[in-house]
């Protein structure tokens, strides 16, 4: 048990103690922890170090880490002091690994990454062009300390930005630093952080809240996640820092999700030491400021990412969102003044107050300041988390950092912003991002998700994905988002199933403008985005589906014509398993009876070489039949 | 008192007074039974003075309340988009076939239950199947099947 800090002296000490004891510290194999790795079976690794050192008799330090970002790699494994970056150690390959590389100071070729293009091999994160072009801020400590370790945190810097904040500067001068930094909202909408701060310190009140956004919905983003598993310190010490700048503000709340249980399980352990180590608590530092955050879980809806309805789901009521104005600033929780951000925003508060806004607006644009973290994933070889400065095009972040897509596909388009984004084609390839191109081009920021789409995807069947996502999360309310996306999702599944008419298309695009510009909340808002943004821009693969009822991509199975290829190994097992009879033995080999078909699709499961394929209905099929 | 009221009052004694606790309620509630047993919802509304109407209103809003009984195994397929354009819908279908239960089942011996989730956060290692809150890739789904039935204790050699 230590002591409570509580002057800045005290914590200075302590800051020069631990650096000290990290500087010195020696052998140390860092075991990335992140959802991704864990997911790989790192757990296992990390046990497999703790006995396998012992066993070995190595002086070494092992220390479970947040998401060290190229989750391809998984399970990672970084071994200080050389900074050697493995991939892919496995629990089996940790004896080797303590023997060789831990213990007599050797290295282990096939762990480490090579790069495709040259053959060269990177023995250290900062070799691979994946981490070269990143600008690491909001995600500075991840894969660096221990997240559930605040001396850990506290020996790299952290929780001095609270102290300067607390001793050396006014609640205005801290806004007003924010401000100049030229953050903006993380969660996706992109308000001016510094702005929003200082209306919520404007507003009277005697009691005010500061909210934490953790409701990282987006299906295909894990930004925040990985920021509260693997950095929780830096969350609440952001927080800590907003409390103090609004002013007024006493209690705060971390809203997470309920599927990131690990984040949950982290944040409250975090939150225990801040508040054993006086960060939390009353009268932090000895500045006399109270400051307490309560940890409050989800229960899997969607739309508790927007931030009225977030609220009232921390007040335990049935959760929908209400009309703005009054904003939440004004009338929040409670109806009391409340103050919410993304997690990501509060991440880099501290980096912000320690080095200045100008250091942060060196990075990005003139409109969008600093750096964004992204979770690259879908058909790219480098998947994993990032973070780029704002303005880098999106062809940089797909191939430079991204590597390229998987089985050198052909790229097709690029999905960001979640369900409420849209989709940008090859063709703007080179737009920058930034908030404001992004919307230019019918997607949007949102919370940082980006998945690459190759030529195999179909766009059509890509829009109703997310639109039937939209459709089931969407809270009821108010009827363009309930009707207007059910009616849509109507449409689209017409489609998909080769039953399109004449004139879908812009009944969906009416439909869609409709829903966009009359709902309630920014759910509704954004609902119709992927299915206007892939109209705009692979028109012709909705036609190809209404006219020639075929898919393009060949993803879709419920249309078009199957076929049996040329790479058929005659084993019979779509004869066999065939509902309908359709497939039809000959001298030559299998071919299936288009008229009998039903497209069930079963022979496409069974198949064990994937040599049925479905091309669009042929026109001579269409004379026979 | 049966012995799920009493526990389902033990959990409710712990938040009485605090404001805006239903939902902590309710998950510890299902985290102690595994759903919402309708003995233990009486007991929350008459403790926290919430009507049963209500209750219904915020727990059936959430996907993650249940209201029947759940299996020992809960399989969960990731379908967010990163899954999504890796074929997860397949493997959702080859699981279907493989446990004889739609997505959203029980198996009538609650051994397992099947359902989908929308993102668990391991995007990269897309597809992803949660076996019991444990993520794991699915490069074959088949194998993923066969590895629940064998094992029927959870899915993990």
């Amino acid at each position: 048990m230590v002591a409570r800090i509580s002057s800045r002296m005290m914590l200075e000490v302590l800051y020069k103690d631990l650096a000290a004891r990290r500087a010195g510290a020696g052998c140390v194999v860092k075991v990335c922890m992140g959802n991704g790795c864990l997911a790989a079976g790192a757990e296992d690794v990390f046990h497999a170090f703790s006995l396998e050192v012992d066993r070995q008799g190595v002086e070494a330090k092992v220390i479970p880490t947040g998401c060290q970002g190229y989750c391809q790699g998984a399970p990672i494994v970084t071994i200080e002091p050389r900074s050697l970056f493995l991939n892919k150690v496995m629990a089996f390959d940790v004896a080797k690994v303590v023997d060789i590389v831990v213990k007599r100071g050797g290295e282990l070729i096939q762990h480490f990454y090579r790069n495709p293009d040259t053959g060269t091999i990177c023995r250290c994160a900062g070799e691979m062009p994946f981490f070269q072009h990143q600008v690491k801020i909001a995600l500075r400590n991840l894969g660096q300390i221990n997240p559930m370790d605040i001396e850990d945190y506290i020996s790299i810097g952290g929780y001095l930005a609270l102290s300067r904040a607390l001793t050396e500067m006014t609640p205005e001068e801290v806004i007003a630093e924010v401000k100049k930094s030229g953050l903006r909202g993380r969660g996706g909408a992109g308000f001016p952080t510094g702005v929003k701060w200082e209306s919520a310190r404007r507003v009277k009140g005697d009691r005010k809240f500061v909210i934490c956004n953790g409701d990282e919905g987006d299906p295909g983003a894990f930004m925040d996640a990985s920021l509260m598993e693997g950095d929780p310190h830096a969350v609440i010490e952001g927080m800590i820092i907003c409390a103090y700048a609004v002013g007024d503000c006493r209690e705060g709340y971390i809203y997470v999700r309920e599927e990131y249980p690990l984040a949950v399980k982290r944040l409250g352990i975090a939150l225990e030491q801040a508040r054993e180590y006086g960060f939390l608590g009353r009268n932090i530092l000895g500045t006399g400021f109270d400051f307490d955050i309560q940890l409050k879980k989800g229960a899997g809806a969607f739309v508790c990412g927007e931030s009225t309805t977030l609220m009232i789901s921390i007040e335990g009521k049935r959760p929908s969102p209400r009309v703005t104005p009054p904003r939440s600033v004004e009338q929040g929780l409670w109806g009391l003044p409340t103050c919410l951000n993304n997690v990501e925003t509060f991440a880099n508060i501290p980096a912000i107050v320690l080095n200045g806004g100008e250091w942060y607006a060196q990075y990005g644009t003139e409109t969008s300041k600093g750096t964004k973290a992204f979770c690259i994933t879908g058909k790219v070889k480098n998947t994993g988390l990032i973070e780029v400065p704002m303005g880098m095009t999106l062809r940089r972040v797909v191939y430079d950092v991204g590597g390229g897509i998987l089985e050198d596909g052909k790229f097709k388009a690029v999905q960001t912003g979640g369900p409420s984004g849209g989709c940008i084609p090859e063709t703007h390839v080179e737009t920058p991002v930034d908030f404001e191109s992004l919307t230019r081009l019918g997607s949007m920021m949102g919370s940082g998700g980006m998945v690459v789409v190759d030529e195999k995807n179909c766009m059509v069947e890509f829009a109703r994905f997310f639109l039937s996502f939209t459709q089931q999360e969407s809270c009821g309310k108010c009827p363009p988002c309930r009707i207007g996306t059910y009616e849509m999702l109507q449409i689209l599944d017409r489609i998909v199933a080769g039953q399109g008419q004449e004139g879908d298309i812009e009944r969906l695009e009416e439909l869609g403008r409709m829903i966009k510009k009359t709902s309630l909340c920014g759910l509704g808002q954004s609902a119709p985005n992927p299915v206007l943004s892939t109209i705009c821009y692979f028109r012709a693969e909705y036609e190809a589906h209404i006219r020639n009822r075929g898919c393009p991509a060949r993803a879709c199975t419920t249309l078009g014509a199957y076929v049996i290829g040329p790479d058929c190994i005659l084993c019979g097992l779509c004869r066999h398993s065939c509902p309908y009879g359709a497939v039809i033995e000959r001298r030559d080999g299998f071919f299936i009876e288009n008229a009998l078909c039903k497209r069930c699709g079963t022979c496409l499961v069974v198949c064990p070489t994937g040599c049925i394929r479905v091309e669009p209905e042929l026109q001579e099929e269409a004379v026979n039949t | 008192m049966t012995s799920v009221a009493e526990r389902a009052q033990e959990i409710v004694s712990n938040y009485k007074g605090k404001e805006g606790v239903l939902i902590h309620v309710l998950q510890d509630i299902q985290g102690e039974f595994g759903y919402l047993p309708e003995e233990a919802v009486r007991v929350v509304s008459e403790e926290l003075g919430i009507s049963l109407a209500e209750i219904y209103g915020v727990a059936s809003f959430y996907s993650r309340f249940y209201f029947v009984p759940r299996g020992k195994t809960i399989v969960r397929v990731c379908r967010g988009t990163a899954c999504h354009v890796r074929g997860s819908g397949r493997v959702l279908g080859k699981l279907e076939e493989g446990l004889g239960l739609k997505s959203g089942e029980t198996s009538p011996d609650l051994k397992f239950t099947l359902e989908t989730v929308n993102c668990v956060g391991c995007c990269a290692l897309a597809p992803v199947v949660v076996v019991n809150e444990k993520p794991q890739t699915v490069l074959n789904p088949d194998k993923v099947v066969a590895t629940l039935k064998r094992s029927g204790n959870g899915g993990q050699d």
